[in-house]
C-alpha cells in the first residue's frame, strides 16, 4: 500500500453524502451559501475564502480568479478543475462563469486546471478530484461567484474609465455598454484593466429567474472537436518529442510476483529499447506502441503465486453466500426485526450474487511521464489530481509541488480512473526511475491489461428477507452485503467505513425511505487480493438491483401493483414519488403493457438524485428478450444543463443494461476468465432501447446526474422479465439464465 | 519500406511486417483520429475507409493496404461526411467521444450506400462500434437526421 496522500486542511466528504456534510468549520461561511443555493436568496454573499484565493490571482494580465481569464481578443477561458471524461463536466462549469458574467457562447473556452489542491480541490472532497457525482453539486455556487467577480471587476473598470455611475452599466452578450453616453466595451477590451482592479468582497449572483443559460441549454464545448476526430485530446494520443513507449506485463493472479524473467526473445524484437522488471510486472520499452506490445508478448516470465489469490470466483461466491447466513455487523437498526418475522404473515427471503465488473471505459488507461531527476511532468486523465501528483511524487522521491499534472479529456472512466491508490502513477513513476534519462514515457494499457487488471467492481453476495403484514405491507426488511470494502484501507476509510460497515456495501439499504417499521442492514467484508473500486453508482450498482427486486416481489405477494405499492411506501419521500408518478405518467403505466410487451419498474436515490426508471421487454421467439422502451425521470435539483443530464441518464441506462445482461469478471483458479471486449462484450446498439427522459423542474440545489441513471435500470429489467416468466433472477449477469 | 496513401497523401513508412495498419497511422503517421480501444476488431474505435470501405484498422496490416486509398476522419469529406459530422454537433452526440471517429465513419460510409437507412440498416452497419457511454440513443438520431440534411 502506497502511502496516503496529504490531506487539506478541509475534510473530504464522503462520494455521494448529503450535501450537509459539506458544512465544515473551516468553509462554513462559504458552505452556508451552498445550503442555500438555488433558492433565489443569494444576494451580496460574504465570500472569504474564495476572494482570498481570488486576490492573490489579480494580476492584471486577464486573469479575474483561479477560474476565469478574459484575454484582449475577448476569448473568456474557464479553468476546469474537474475531469471531463464524458458527463459534461467542463460545459457544466463553463455554463456558470457565462451565466454570471452574461458572456457569449462563442468566446467562452475551457482549459483544465493545475494540480494545485488548496485553490481546485474539490469542495466535497478536500483534495482536487472528480467522482461521487459532486462536480456541479460542489461548484455550483463557486464558479457562479468566480463569473460575478469578473463582472463586477469589468463593470468597475468601465466606471473608472468611462467617469460613469455603476448603476447605469448593463453587461450582456459579452460587452459593458452604458446606454446613457453610448459608451460601450467588449469584455477583452476591459479585460486587463479590469483584471488589476481590487477584487470584490462582495457580489451579486442573478435570480434564477434571469439565468439566461443554467437550466435552459449551453452547448457542449467539447462537441466539436469530438466530432472531427479530437486531435490533441487524449492521453493515449499523446506524441512528444523522443518520446519512448511503455508496457508493463503483470502477473496473472492478483498479488503473484516476478520469480524469473526470460527476455531474450522481448529483446530481440525490432524497436524494443529495455526489459526491465520492476515491483509490479516487467516493463518492456520500445519505440512506439506495437514494438512494445510484440515485445511483451515474447516474454517469458515465471511468477510465484505464492500469497496470490487463487480461487475461482464461483468458490468465493459461495463462501460469501455462506457468510451471509450468518449475522454480520450492523450499519442500520430500525424497531425489532426478529419480531417482526415471527410475526409476518408472509416472509420472502432470497440469496443474491453479483459479479466483479471492469468499467472498460473506451480509451484505456494511459500515462505519460518525463522526470529529470528533480522535477516531473504527468500527461493524463487524472480523476484524482492530488493523489496520483501524491503518488507519483513518493515513488520518485520528490515533494508533491514538483509534481506538475497536464489534466487530458479522459475516454470514458466509469470510476476507473479515480484510484485511491494512483496505482498507474506509480507504474509510470517506476518506469521514469527505472529509465533514468529526461526522456518523456508514455504507459500504454491494453484492452487486456483494463479487462485483467482489477480494480474491479466488488463482487457481492446478499441475503435479503422481507416481512409482509397480513395486509401485504412490509413490516420488516432484513439485508446482509459480504463482499470486499472498497474504502477500507484508503484515503477516504475515516469517512466511509463506519462502525466496520463499508458504506458502499449498504449504500441504499441503510439510506432506505420505504416505509418499513423493522429494518436491520448488516455487512460482512470479505478478504481477497482482488483489488476492488467504486463503478459507476458504487454500491448502488448491485443494491438497488436487490432492493427494487425484492420490492417487486413482495408487491407481487400482496397482489398489488408495482407502482402503488412503491407509491404507498414513499409516502414521506417526496422527491422519489415525483419521479416515480412522472414515470408511471411518461409510461401510461396504468394502461398496462401493449401485447407481446412486458414491463418493469424501479426507483431509487443515489448521490441525492432521485431516479424512476420503467423498462418495457419483448420476447423473441427464441425465449430470450429484447429491452425496447426505457421511461426515465430524475430530479437532480436545478438541472444546471438539461439535454446533458439526459445524456448522462440515457448513459447510465446503457451502462447499467451492459452489465446485467452479460458482464461479468470470472477467475479459474484465480486466474481472470476474460480478456477483451470477445469475452466482456460491451452493449451495442442492436441492445439499445429506445428512451424518453424527463428532468423534473426544481429550485433545490443540483445533485449528481453522472451516476444516478445507472442503479435503477437492472432492477427494472429485471422485473420486466419477471412480468413474463413469473421468475426472479437473483444472480447476474442475467445470460447466465439464457434470458438475451 | 511501404508506402501507403493516407489522407490523399503517399507516405513512406519503415515498419515491421505484422505492423497494424492502426500503429502506422497513430505512431507513425502521428494521425490520431483512428483509436485504440482493443486490438481484436471487436470495438470499432479504429475504423477507417480503405477504398471508401469501413475497415478496422488494428486488425489490417499496413503491408496490405498499400495499393488502397486510406482516409481517417481526420480528413474525410464529401456530403455524407459533412452530414454526420453536423448532426452529431446539432445532437451533441459524443460524451468521452473516444469512439466517435470510428463511429462516424461507420456511419459516413453508411449514408454512401443508404441515403436513407432504416433502423435495421443502422444496426447492421453499426453493430461493431462499440460505445461504453452508450450514446447509441442518439448515434441512431444523428444517422436520421445527417440523412434528412443531405436531403436539404
Amino acid at each position: 500500500m502506497l502511502p496516503m496522500p496529504h490531506r487539506t486542511s478541509a475534510v473530504p466528504a464522503p462520494l455521494g453524502a448529503p450535501l450537509g456534510v459539506l458544512t465544515t468549520p473551516s468553509r462554513r461561511g462559504f458552505l452556508k451559501l451552498t445550503a442555500g443555493a438555488g433558492a433565489g436568496l443569494i444576494i451580496g454573499l460574504k465570500l472569504p475564502a474564495l476572494t482570498k484565493a481570488h486576490a492573490a490571482a489579480a494580476a492584471g494580465d486577464g486573469t479575474f480568479n483561479p477560474f476565469v481569464r478574459i484575454a484582449p481578443d475577448d476569448t473568456v477561458t474557464v479553468i476546469i478543475k474537474h475531469l471531463d471524461k464524458g458527463q459534461g463536466a467542463a460545459t457544466g462549469l463553463a455554463t456558470l462563469v457565462a451565466e454570471e458574467l452574461d458572456a457569449r457562447v462563442d468566446q467562452v473556452k475551457v482549459e483544465y486546471a493545475p494540480a494545485n489542491t488548496p485553490v481546485y480541490q474539490n469542495l466535497a472532497f478536500g483534495m482536487m478530484g472528480t467522482g461521487g457525482s459532486t462536480a456541479m453539486a460542489n461548484s455550483f455556487m463557486q464558479y457562479r461567484e468566480a463569473g460575478a467577480i469578473a463582472r463586477a471587476m469589468l463593470k468597475d473598470a468601465a466606471v473608472k474609465q468611462w467617469g460613469v455611475a455603476l448603476a447605469d452599466l448593463e453587461v450582456k452578450d459579452g460587452k459593458v455598454t452604458h446606454a446613457k453616453s453610448g459608451r460601450s466595451a467588449t469584455f477583452g477590451e476591459l479585460a486587463d484593466a479590469a483584471s488589476g482592479l481590487r477584487v470584490p468582497t462582495q457580489v451579486e449572483l442573478k435570480k434564477p429567474e434571469d439565468w439566461i443559460y443554467i437550466g435552459k441549454s449551453f452547448p457542449r464545448v467539447d462537441v466539436v472537436n469530438k466530432s472531427h476526430g479530437a486531435p490533441n485530446t487524449y492521453g493515449m494520443d499523446l506524441h512528444l518529442d523522443d518520446m519512448v513507449v511503455a508496457v508493463i506485463q503483470k502477473p496473472p493472479m492478483f498479488g503473484a510476483t516476478v520469480a524469473a524473467v526470460d527476455d531474450a526473445d522481448a529483446k530481440a524484437v525490432p524497436g524494443v529499447l529495455a526489459v526491465v522488471p520492476l515491483p509490479v510486472g516487467v516493463a518492456v520499452f520500445a519505440t512506439s506502441t506495437w514494438p512494445a506490445l510484440k515485445g511483451r508478448e515474447a516474454l517469458k516470465v515465471e511468477w510465484n503465486a505464492s500469497g496470490a489469490e487463487t480461487r475461482s470466483t464461483d468458490t468465493m461466491l459461495q463462501e460469501w453466500t455462506a457468510r451471509a447466513a450468518q449475522p454480520g455487523t450492523v450499519g442500520r437498526k430500525d424497531g425489532d426485526m426478529a419480531k417482526a418475522i415471527a410475526d409476518a404473515a408472509q416472509v420472502i427471503e432470497a440469496d443474491y450474487t453479483f459479479p466483479y465488473l471492469a468499467h472498460a471505459p473506451m480509451e484505456p488507461l494511459d500515462i505519460a511521464i518525463r522526470f529529470d531527476g528533480e522535477a516531473a511532468e504527468i500527461w493524463t486523465g487524472s480523476q484524482f489530481q492530488t493523489i496520483d501528483q501524491a503518488v507519483a511524487a513518493t515513488v520518485l522521491g520528490i515533494p508533491p509541488e514538483k509534481v506538475s499534472i497536464n489534466t487530458m479529456w479522459a475516454g470514458g472512466s466509469f470510476g476507473r480512473r479515480a484510484i485511491y491508490n494512483s496505482h498507474y502513477a506509480a507504474e509510470a513513476a517506476m518506469l521514469a526511475k527505472a529509465w533514468g534519462k529526461p526522456q518523456p514515457i508514455k504507459l500504454v494499457y491494453s484492452r487486456e491489461d483494463d479487462i485483467k487488471g482489477g480494480y474491479y467492481r466488488p463482487a457481492h453476495a446478499h441475503k435479503v428477507k422481507i416481512a409482509l403484514g397480513a395486509d401485504g405491507m412490509p413490516t420488516g426488511l432484513y439485508f446482509h452485503a459480504v463482499g470486499q470494502s472498497i474504502f477500507a484501507g484508503t484515503p477516504f476509510e475515516s469517512f466511509l467505513v463506519h462502525n466496520g460497515v463499508d458504506n458502499s456495501a449498504v449504500e441504499g439499504f441503510e439510506d432506505m425511505t420505504y416505509a418499513i417499521p423493522n429494518v436491520l442492514v448488516e455487512a460482512t467484508m470479505a478478504e481477497s487480493k482482488v483489488p476492488v473500486l467504486w463503478w459507476r453508482s458504487v454500491g448502488h450498482s448491485q443494491n438497488a438491483y436487490t432492493m427494487e427486486t425484492i420490492i417487486d416481489r413482495a408487491a407481487k405477494a400482496a397482489g398489488k401493483d408495482p407502482v402503488a405499492y412503491r407509491l404507498a411506501l414513499l409516502k414521506d419521500d417526496p422527491r422519489k414519488t415525483g419521479v416515480l408518478k412522472k414515470a408511471a405518467e411518461m409510461a401510461n403505466w396504468d394502461a398496462g403493457a401493449p401485447a407481446g410487451r412486458y414491463r418493469g419498474v424501479a426507483v431509487h436515490r443515489s448521490f441525492n438524485t432521485s431516479v424512476a426508471e420503467i423498462a418495457e421487454v419483448s420476447k423473441r421467439d427464441d425465449g430470450t428478450f429484447k429491452v425496447e422502451k426505457v421511461w426515465c425521470a430524475v430530479d437532480c435539483g436545478v438541472a444546471v444543463n438539461p439535454d446533458n443530464i439526459k445524456a448522462q441518464m440515457e448513459g447510465g441506462i446503457g451502462y447499467g443494461l451492459g452489465a446485467i445482461l452479460r458482464n461479468q469478471i470470472t477467475m479459474t483458479d484465480g486466474v481472470v476468465d476474460q480478456g477483451n471486449f470477445d469475452t466482456y462484450e460491451p452493449l451495442r446498439i442492436t441492445d439499445m432501447p429506445d428512451i424518453e427522459v424527463f428532468v423534473i423542474a426544481s429550485a433545490e440545489p443540483p445533485t449528481g446526474a453522472g451516476e444516478p441513471g445507472t442503479p435503477p435500470i437492472g432492477p427494472a429489467v429485471a422485473n420486466a422479465i419477471m412480468a413474463a416468466t413469473g421468475e426472479a433472477y437473483t444472480d447476474l449477469p442475467l445470460s447466465k439464465h439464457d434470458l438475451v | 519500406m511501404i508506402t501507403l496513401k493516407v489522407n490523399g497523401q503517399q507516405r513512406e513508412v519503415d515498419v515491421a511486417d505484422d505492423t497494424p495498419l492502426l500503429w502506422v497511422l497513430r505512431d507513425e503517421l502521428k494521425i490520431t483520429g483512428p483509436k485504440f480501444g482493443c486490438g481484436i476488431a471487436q470495438c470499432g474505435a479504429c475504423t477507417v475507409h480503405a477504398d471508401g470501405v469501413p475497415i478496422r484498422s488494428c486488425q489490417t496490416l499496413a503491408a496490405d493496404a498499400t495499393d488502397m486509398e486510406i482516409v481517417t476522419i481526420d480528413a474525410v469529406s464529401g456530403k455524407e461526411a459533412k452530414a454526420i459530422q453536423a448532426a452529431w454537433e446539432e445532437m451533441a452526440v459524443p460524451q468521452c467521444g473516444y469512439c466517435q471517429s470510428g463511429q462516424m465513419m461507420s456511419a459516413t460510409a453508411l449514408l454512401r450506400d443508404t441515403p436513407k437507412p432504416s433502423d435495421a440498416d443502422i444496426d447492421s452497419a453499426m453493430w461493431g462500434n462499440a460505445c461504453r457511454c452508450a450514446t447509441y440513443h442518439r448515434i441512431r438520431a444523428a444517422i436520421h437526421r445527417a440523412a434528412e440534411i443531405m436531403e436539404g
